[in-house]
């Protein structure tokens, strides 16, 4: 398959006044046309910050400290503001989390649409643009196209923002669309709703996404391949498969257990013990291992490195060393039943 | 019979928005609350959890209906007034956004000894401070906590800290509203299991709201699903997710996300008609403690 995306020990950080936040670390993985990769973690792992980082929309104080982004076998890891602009919208689009902070209140829905359809189309015909809107929001699911044009973000609900929102960002067909957590603000039976539109779209499209989440119920409904971040870097890759019936890591083991759909009656949850590190001074060594019941001696000293698991399945734990001692995982297939 | 704690009879909540537009929030809802028991109010935003949640905490005044606490109707304002002391402090409502429910300017052990302060009540340990460290140990946050502001703790302290504030005053009958909506999944987990804890511990009764099933069916004993201002299906948790009646309440459970791939792939959502639901007709016992919306008047 072709590599549309590619990130190669990508590595970000804020300066901020009390020291170097290392917000992204050593992060490297692809993204092939056409599929679906979920970026999962607790907030402030560093997944919206690697989302950013590629559409190079952070705040002046971050920086890339190290690592390439290739889209295309381009790379663009020092590409200025206004290059990158050629590329935004075309090549990649992003969808956020609050559809209201995107859309602007004092403009009609369907004048939003057609303003990113212009900039991208700007010799355009006025009605090839308005018949081009229409289009849109028929693809995103927006009932009464023509009506609908007129009305304002304020006249449209949670779920049809959102829907709009996608119409904006499909708006010159990217490549690669970035979902951040699209689907958080909204309720469950909206929220499988939306999440079938994205699928639906994407294999319309063939529109490679990458969908951050922190809710792994929705990222099995949506995701081809899932990787796991903590602390800024992905501990865990691989297939929903994988991910889901044979994790490897002790994180995605406690995040798994930590769900309510996986407690057993009379059972208390399981919570992860200790807090999330701050990202200034990490120790050195694995920096889940404080709050790892499974940790070894040597995930205090030394960052694990990538295990292979299979083609697609990667780790970074010293479990998967062939000296760890072996353990029985407390997830795993049996628990679907 | 049953030893209720809250009866809710007929409560209609409405909404002027102009002159001619009025939205029924509510409509005509009756349910009750044992004591003890935690009941979890589920459904689609809009559909009116919220205003329940303050009409039956005196925020809202409700346009008709009674609400009757430990036997006291509090929409009757006489009432209120002749039990306001215990009306205040035997009820606490916890809010969904913490950083807005706590007072950003004041530290954590004064906001946890403000209720005491306000209604003059003696702290049973001695200081308020001490009184603030024996909550917050109560919640998991030991004492260091005391001096901070809010806006130095995460969400998930905070949300504790609130339920700190909450616990201070006993209560009898808790309303959360969403507490644990703006959480991660860890920290979810945390505050779901504070809460059986509470509840075990100082066995009072709480109205869960939320919008996240599989939360309400691992902490509520019984749930009870709104579908725009109506009741629809009361029923004991078990019952409600293993056999439900409702065509909404189908829906509902059809779109909760299960960490599975395969099954999650091959999951069909169920869609509900608006255009189906019979707004006329009345909640009918089907089985013992399993009611169910029936439409039409037979």
């Amino acid at each position: 398959m072709a590599e549309l995306l590619e990130i190669k020990n990508l590595s970000v950080s804020f300066d901020t006044p009390q020291g170097e936040l290392q917000a992204v670390r050593d992060v490297s993985f692809s993204l092939h046309a056409g599929e679906v990769l979920a970026l999962v973690g607790e907030s402030g792992c560093g997944k919206s910050v690697l989302c950013k980082s590629i559409m190079k929309l952070l705040h002046g104080n971050a920086r890339i400290t190290g690592g390439s982004i290739l889209v295309d076998g381009v790379d663009i890891t020092n590409y200025r503001q206004r290059d990158m602009e050629r590329l935004r919208g075309r090549l990649f689009s992003m969808v956020f989390q609050d559809p209201m902070a995107t859309l602007n209140p004092t403009i009609s829905i369907g004048e939003q649409i057609a303003e990113a359809v212009r900039v991208h189309h700007p010799k355009m015909e006025r009605e090839a643009v308005y018949q081009r809107v229409m289009e849109l929001m028929k693809l995103v699911g927006i009932t009464e196209p023509e009506q609908r044009y007129r009305q304002y973000p304020y006249h449209f609900s949670g779920g049809m923002r959102q829907r709009s929102v996608m119409a904006i960002a499909l708006a010159s067909n990217p490549k690669i669309l970035l979902a951040d957590e699209p689907t958080t603000s909204l309720d469950v039976t909206i929220q499988a709703q939306i999440l079938d539109l994205l699928r639906d779209i994407q294999q319309k499209l063939g529109t490679a996404t990458i969908f951050v989440s922190h809710d792994l119920g929705v990222v099995a409904r949506i995701a081809d391949r899932v990787a796991v971040m903590y602390a800024g870097k992905i501990v865990e890759i691989g297939t929903a498969e994988e991910i889901f019936y044979d994790p490897r890591h002790p994180y995605t083991w406690a995040l798994m257990r930590s769900l309510p759909a996986f407690a057993r009656e009379g059972e208390e949850l399981y919570t992860i013990p200790g807090m999330p590190p701050t990202m200034i001074d990490l120790p050195p060594g694995d920096a889940f291992a404080s709050r790892n019941e499974y940790a070894l001696a040597i995930d205090y000293e030394e960052m694990p490195p990538m295990f292979q698991i299979s083609d697609t399945h990667y780790a970074a734990t010293w479990l998967l060393d062939e000296r760890a001692p072996k353990i029985t995982p407390p997830m795993g297939g049996d628990f679907h039943g | 019979m049953d030893d209720l704690i809250l009866e809710v009879q007929h409560l209609t909540h409405q909404f002027r928005l102009t002159k001619n537009l009025v939205i029924k929030a509510v409509d005509d809802l009756s349910f009750q609350i044992r004591r003890g028991e935690i009941f979890g109010l589920v459904g689609e935003s809009g559909s009116g959890k919220s205003t329940v949640a303050r009409c039956i905490m005196n925020i809202y005044q409700p346009s008709s209906g009674r609400i009757f606490y430990n036997g006291i109707n509090v929409c009757d304002p006489k009432e209120f007034r002749k039990h306001k002391k215990i009306l205040q402090t035997s009820r606490q409502l916890i809010f969904q956004d913490s950083a807005s429910s706590l007072n950003g300017r004041m530290q954590v052990a004064d906001i946890i000894g403000e209720p005491m302060e306000i209604h003059h009540i003696k702290p049973p340990r001695g200081s308020l401070r001490a009184e603030a460290e024996f909550q917050l140990h109560s919640v998991g946050l030991d004492k260091s906590y005391l001096n901070k502001y809010p806006t130095e703790l995460s969400g998930g302290m905070r949300q504790r800290v609130a339920i700190a504030r909450a616990l201070s005053m006993e209560p009898e009958l808790l309303v959360a509203d969403e507490p644990i909506a703006s959480l991660d999944v860890s920290i979810q987990a945390q505050i779901i299991n504070l809460f059986k804890h509470l509840q075990a511990e100082h066995d009072f009764s709480i109205l869960f709201i939320a919008h996240d099933l599989s939360v309400v069916k691992y902490l509520c004993d019984r749930v009870g699903v709104m579908y725009r201002g109506k009741l629809v299906e009361v029923a004991q948790t078990k019952e409600l997710f293993s056999s439900p009646k409702h065509p909404y309440t189908k829906t509902l459970l059809s779109a909760i996300p299960v960490p599975d791939p395969r099954r999650e792939r091959t999951r069909v959502l169920q869609e509900f008609d608006p255009a189906l639901f019979e707004w006329d007709g009345k909640l009918v016992e089907i089985s013992p403690d399993h009611l169910v919306w029936k439409g039409g008047n037979q």
